[in-house]
């Protein structure tokens, strides 16, 4: 599978109402060459992150599917969140890895991702369900249903390393985009 | 002094007057009773990070959701989080109070002597507010952080020495 199809794949699957955040590098420039829109937040730096914002936004809004978009090489960094994820056990926490064994922003050096399964990682902290698929057929089938059952939730999907060519920069100003999140997320006015 | 009367719980009281609805963070010896209390009462919620700048990615993911985040830990984890407040909290204009003990503040065990001497600075070099809390003006001083957190959107910070939170 290529990236950029699992992320158009997960961003047309994604619940009525559902707040997503990006990680930083391919995934979130990716992400935003889906779509862009005031229930996406793209993180543009702080590699490692996603993760944590999606477990405070996910504690901070039980009300609301939260998901995140994240990278090996990003999961790798912040480990122990996935961690946090299990001990808090957010039921609407819908963890996405998109794993091509590589940092891609960087010249394609080699993660770790090949000798660690991260899904299992998961699955031993104590998430809910962690499974991991390799092809589009079973992502097909991982995706139907997958927001159905509750979280915290990680679906990794294996892709192989290149990325969507002449793929854009995030243009929005950072400011912006959490102003029109928090808006978005509360329902109230941007800040 | 009874449990009611110590500083950490009106410490508590001033951050929730303050409009403070989201705690998490990293344990500090210094800031041990007031963690006590976050932890034993469900209403916090209290975070139990595994690093400090996880924590503050949390409080991110907190505050965009529409909370008012305080993250508490140690000084030696604050410079864990230089990057997570530059490229995250100050970029994206996140506020945050911090709540900062500070270890190495005069004679301490050796590994946080350099990291004692240099936290003011390494706020001043962010960019990030801080105070050091005064045992009879915190609530003054909670306020003025926390018109600096809301007028301008960025994380400050109270600088907290061992013995002032009982």
């Amino acid at each position: 599978m290529k990236c950029f199809d699992v992320v158009r794949r997960i961003a047309v699957s994604l619940p009525d109402r559902a707040l997503a955040v990006s990680c930083n590098g391919m995934i979130s420039r990716e992400f935003h060459e889906t779509g862009d829109g005031p229930d996406r937040f793209f993180m543009i730096g702080s590699m490692g992150l996603a993760s944590s914002i999606g477990l405070g936004l996910a504690t901070a809004r039980p009300d609301r599917t939260v998901v995140v978009l994240d990278g090996d090489g990003n999961v790798l960094m912040n480990l122990g969140t996935l961690a946090s994820i299990a001990a808090a056990g957010p039921t609407n926490l819908y963890h996405f890895v998109i794993d091509n064994r590589a940092y891609m922003s960087t010249g394609g050096q080699r993660t770790i991702s090949d000798r660690v399964p991260i899904e299992a990682v998961a699955r031993s902290c104590g998430y809910r369900r962690a499974v991991r698929v390799d092809a589009e057929r079973e992502l097909t089938d991982a995706l139907g249903g997958f927001f159905d059952e509750p979280g915290p939730a990680m679906l990794l999907c294996a892709v192989e390393p290149g990325n969507l060519a002449g793929v854009g920069r995030v243009k929005r100003s950072p400011d912006e985009i959490a102003a029109r999140f928090r808006a978005a997320a509360t329902g109230g006015e941007a800040p | 002094m009874t449990e009611e009367a110590s500083t950490s719980g009106l410490f508590l009281d001033s951050l929730e007057a303050a409009g403070y609805d989201w705690f998490g963070g990293v344990p500090c010896s210094i800031l041990k009773h007031v963690i006590r209390r976050l932890e034993s009462e469900p209403r916090y919620d209290w975070l139990a990070a595994v690093r400090e700048d996880a924590a503050i990615g949390s409080a991110v993911g907190a505050w965009l959701g529409g909370r008012k985040p305080a993250v508490l830990m140690q000084n030696s984890g604050f410079t864990v989080c230089y990057n997570a407040l530059s490229a995250l909290s100050l970029l994206y204009r996140v506020p945050a109070l911090l709540v900062v003990s500070w270890r190495g503040d005069g004679p301490d065990a050796p590994e946080h002597i350099h990291t004692g001497a240099t936290t003011e600075t390494v706020f001043g070099t962010l960019g990030i507010p801080h105070l050091v809390l005064a045992p009879d003006r915190f609530d003054e001083q909670i306020r003025e952080m926390t018109s600096v957190v809301d007028r301008r959107r960025i994380p400050a910070a109270l600088l907290v020495r061992k013995g002032t939170l009982t």
